[in-house]
């Protein structure tokens, strides 16, 4: 806040009268490190570390570091993806495993710029606060020598007693909430505290919001479940398709409630050029906690609360009933297949394995696998595309193509339900059809030739939904943090800190002589403004002499 | 939100049909701001005015009393005499573009009085076509586009009804009005339809509204900080004896002084950095019910907070001794640029959770 003054006493004074109007540290300009051994050096480092210069440029460096997680796919969000980009990328996925490109937030580097960044904040505010109380003890600092080089200034002549001026220039300050002392011959007055502390309110929430973020991290437990309409799930690990959890999650901590998926009901667009743009999701849900019963519909933006638990609803598919028979007609496999599907048209692909009980026409123990393609809508034979047109089940028809031989399922490898391992299997002829495969519609049997037996595309299409469970402690003090960080944010930047100095002091001819001259963090036009209701109200009670020497208050004001 | 409602066919043509009409008047409201530039550059008082005159323009505040019977009464005294802080220059503002020539300021009417007419058009054409499909109008890109916009000049337009000076943004806003609108309609555009599920909630209001509000406002501040850079190597030049060329001395000369496009640029960007932080906060409340976390560094969560980290370091530099000036100027930009890049980049290049927006 000094002035490019010429003259050395001013500067000083304005720098004493402007110092302390914020508790931003001072910056350490000097050049080159001390030379006061480890603990001068420890020092010196982490004065650097707690400078403003540093916070910058940490601050820059940690939107830079968040960069590559934005470009490059992430293990956190879609491991599928980074696998694909790892295939695609030979050369370059050593690189980017080397610099943890594929876990980017929870990289050695990136998370060393946040904590030495927070480090940096918790050493800016523990001394800003003691500071800032330091200032709320003591009393505003005392007028500048010359009030007139401040950035909003006011001067006139008045009858009244130099004491009576001061007297009412404290009542009217304190009048309008200033913190005001009489010191010397003029009044020292300071206003917009709550900046400060809206500043460091601020700060103190980011980190609050940083241990929530890292507590939840710690804690949270997620899963992923895909549920066929009648099916149940009950909330214990070993029901999870899929299931992550923080490192200080302990599995007992699982909230005890279970599910069934009473119906799913998806509606879509039907007309128009974002005809099969989903309209409608919902899955009907009945849950308990051990307890009775309780009916629920969750949606998309709508997950269903459990205790501490929530169950999102996050994607949806078919899953077309099929019946499988021997050569002798036992059934051997009889059920929902859930397809996944791969456009969004929800064309679906997937695999329908018998593992147990089947044998082939000598009696001889095999397994059957079927790779089975499925259209809710189909274009019609000889329309070119086996692709879906539409999400609904408007013309269902699924594709069957039949092996037998060895599922491989105990081949020690974990193996993906939706995909068959036909390498130790033989395909069956196929009898008609594209050559490939056996087109179905509902209702219709495909029959596998030389009496090995049959499947049937049964008329009842189920739907399922796959939910995610998550279980994550600690959003309350998030929210908490962000409507604090928000509120002292909105305090730090709206609110004016500023001083105002009255001198009333006797002229050469023995009138009284009122300065006014106001100072603030910012340039503000609000703080001319405020000067001039101030000065007004005081006229009130130190009305404005004649002027007789107009000449020597204009010489007051020049520079 | 009404989902079942079918959207109105009539009124979604007539909201295109007045987004075209609000781009003919804007193009009209560019050719006279144009044609006050010309005028403008003919004056002889920007010449004078672009001598660096250190005796501080020293405006004095009259104040305005409330009188026992209501009405208000002027005191002309106390004077109030302002001046700038340290490290400022004190240099008047310039005259603005009509250069205080008569015909230049009558195109400059004209161009605000255009702009006032294809902001209402266009504001009418947005509403429509919310009507017309009875939610907010924020599906997809075309109609963020066009919210975009309408906010952007009703802000300007805001700015000048307050009695602010900035008139001096008129050209640039509604350039990129017209190049916005004509991105919106030619490549961006989208059927007026239903929300996909996903976009289906209150959330949807609160947190892209003002995410379209926050973006609007920064452009102002980002163009206000884009011509600070000119007119102070401007002024740099002229202090230091230089002689700036022809086209600096012509168009440089009329805008504001470099620490009023500065302060202005300041005001802006710290007013809307709450609520930028309150949006990208609305942004996490809302992926939490929609996708079980609040916060999972998605292409759009990455760059929503590298643009608040780099508006947090714009305000620090402003307060770092040695950043002040050019450097905090330059950091503003490159925080508009990841806002940009947030919304163009990430929604048509980068895979995202939030890519259903329907580009
Ligand atoms: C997590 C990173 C940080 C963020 C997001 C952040 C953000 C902000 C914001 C938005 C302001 C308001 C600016 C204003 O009042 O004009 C501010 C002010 C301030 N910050 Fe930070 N800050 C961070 C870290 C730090 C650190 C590490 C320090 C200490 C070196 C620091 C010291 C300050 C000071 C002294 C001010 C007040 C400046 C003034 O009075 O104008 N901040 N910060």
């Amino acid at each position: 806040m000094s002035k490019t003054d010429t003259t050395e006493t001013g500067r000083t004074a304005d720098e004493a009268a402007g110092a302390q109007l914020s508790t931003a540290p001072q910056e350490d300009t000097a050049i080159g490190g001390p030379t006061l051994g480890v603990v001068g050096w420890i020092r010196w480092f982490w004065r650097q570390l707690t400078s403003m210069r540093v916070a910058l440029i940490l601050l820059f460096m940690l939107s830079l570091g968040a960069v590559p997680g934005s470009l490059i796919p992430q293990t956190s969000a879609d491991e599928l993806k980074v696998q694909a980009f790892k295939n695609a990328h030979e050369t370059l996925t050593p690189l980017y495993e080397k610099l943890q490109f594929f876990d980017v937030y929870s990289s050695v580097w990136f998370s060393a710029i946040y904590i030495l960044l927070f480090v940096s904040l918790i050493g800016c505010i523990v001394p800003r606060s003691w500071q800032f109380v330091g200032q709320l003890r003591s009393r505003p600092p005392g007028a500048p020598r010359r009030l007139d080089r401040l950035p909003a200034y006011t001067t006139w002549r008045t009858e009244a007693e130099p004491e009576q001026v001061r007297e009412a220039a404290l009542a009217v300050l304190k009048g309008r909430r200033f913190r005001a002392h009489t010191a010397g011959n003029a009044v020292a007055a300071e206003k917009g505290y709550l900046r400060e502390v809206g500043n460091l309110a601020f700060h103190v929430a980011l980190i609050v919001m940083l241990v929530a973020f890292a507590w939840g991290q710690l804690f949270k437990s997620e899963g992923g479940k895909l549920i066929v309409e009648g099916d149940g799930f009950s909330n214990t690990l070993t029901q999870y398709d899929d299931f992550k959890s923080g490192s200080q999650f302990g599995v007992d901590e699982l909230e005890p409630f279970s599910f069934t998926l009473n119906s799913f009901n998806g509606t879509y667009e039907k007309n128009g050029p974002q005809r099969g743009t989903p309209r409608t999701f919902e899955a009907a849900v009945s849950y308990s906690q051990g307890g009775a019963d309780k009916k629920a519909v969750i949606k998309v933006n709508e997950p269903l609360k459990v205790g501490d638990s929530k169950v999102y609803l996050i994607a949806h598919g078919y899953a077309p009933v099929v019946t499988v028979k021997d050569g002798r007609g036992k059934t051997v496999f009889h059920g929902a297949v859930p397809l996944l599907p791969i456009d969004n048209n929800i064309t679906s692909t997937g695999a329908i394995k018998v593992m147990d009980g089947y044998r082939d026409k000598n009696g001889k123990k095999e397994q059957l696998g079927f790779q089975a393609f499925f259209v809710p809508t189909f274009a019609g034979a000889g329309k070119g595309t086996m692709f879906s047109q539409f999400p609904a089940l408007d013309f269902p028809v699924m594709a069957l193509t039949g092996f037998h031989g060895d599922l491989r399922v105990n081949s020690g490898l974990p193996q993906n339900v939706y995909q068959l391992d036909s390498s130790k299997m033989k395909q069956f002829a196929v009898t008609g059809g594209t050559g490939k495969a056996n087109r179905l519609l509902p209702g219709e049997t495909m029959t596998l030739p030389d009496g090995a037996g049959s499947i049937t595309f049964e008329k009842d299409i189920k739907e399922w939904a796959s939910f995610q469970i998550s279980q994550q402690p600690g959003n309350g003090l998030a929210l908490t943090g962000a409507i604090a960080a928000i509120a002292g944010l909105t305090g730090s930047l709206f609110i004016q800190r500023r001083r105002v100095w009255v001198r009333a002091a006797r002229g050469e001819d023995g009138v009284t002589v009122v300065e006014m001259a106001g100072l603030g963090r910012s340039e503000s036009a609000k703080l001319p403004e405020e000067l001039a209701e101030l000065a007004v109200m005081l006229t009130a009670q130190a009305p404005q002499a004649p002027e007789p020497a107009e000449a020597a208050a204009e010489e007051g004001a020049e520079k | 939100m009404i989902l079942a409602a079918t959207t109105n066919e009539g009124l979604a043509q007539m909201s295109n049909t007045l987004v075209y009409s609000s781009m003919a008047v804007y193009t009209l409201a560019f050719l006279a701001h144009i044609a006050e530039w010309v005028f403008g550059s003919r004056s002889k008082v920007g010449r004078t005015a672009a001598a660096l005159t250190e005796q501080a323009a020293t405006p004095a505040v009259t104040v305005k009393v409330k009188q026992a019977g209501g009405g208000t009464a002027v005191l002309d005294k106390p004077k109030i005499v302002t001046r700038s802080t340290a490290g400022t220059r004190d240099v008047p503002d310039g005259p603005g573009a009509a250069g205080g020539t008569v015909k230049g300021d009558l195109y400059g009417r004209i161009a605000v009085s255009l702009t006032v007419l294809a902001f209402a058009i266009e504001a009418a054409g947005v509403i429509a076509r919310a009507v017309s499909v009875q939610r907010a109008p924020w599906g997809n890109m075309y109609e963020f586009s066009t919210t975009f916009s309408t906010v952007a000049v009703g802000v300007y337009l805001a700015f000048l009804v307050a009695g602010k000076n900035v008139r001096w943004i008129g050209l640039p806003l509604v350039t990129t009005v017209l190049l916005d609108l004509g991105v919106a309609t030619t490549m961006l555009y989208t059927e007026s339809d239903q929300l996909v599920p996903a976009l289906d909630s209150y959330w949807l209001w609160i947190h892209v509204s003002t995410a379209i509000f926050c973006g609007a406002v920064l452009y102002l501040g980002a163009v206000a900080t884009l011509l600070y850079l000119f007119r102070d190597s401007y002024e740099n030049k002229l202090a230091g004896g230089g002689k700036p060329g022809a086209f600096a001395r012509s168009v440089l000369e009329r805008l504001p002084a470099a620490a009023t496009l500065d302060k202005f640029a300041y005001r802006v960007n710290a007013a809307i950095f709450p609520l930028w932080t309150f949006t990208i906060i609305a942004g996490a409340i809302w992926a939490g019910d929609a996708w079980g976390r609040y916060w999972g560094w998605d292409a759009k969560e990455v760059w929503s907070f590298i643009t608040w980290v780099g508006y947090a370091a714009y305000l620090h530099a402003r307060a770092t001794a040695g950043w002040k000036g050019r450097k905090a100027a330059y950091i503003a930009l490159i925080a508009f640029g990841c806002f940009l890049f947030n919304y163009y980049g990430v929604n048509i290049f980068v895979s995202s959770k939030h890519s259903y927006a329907g580009v």
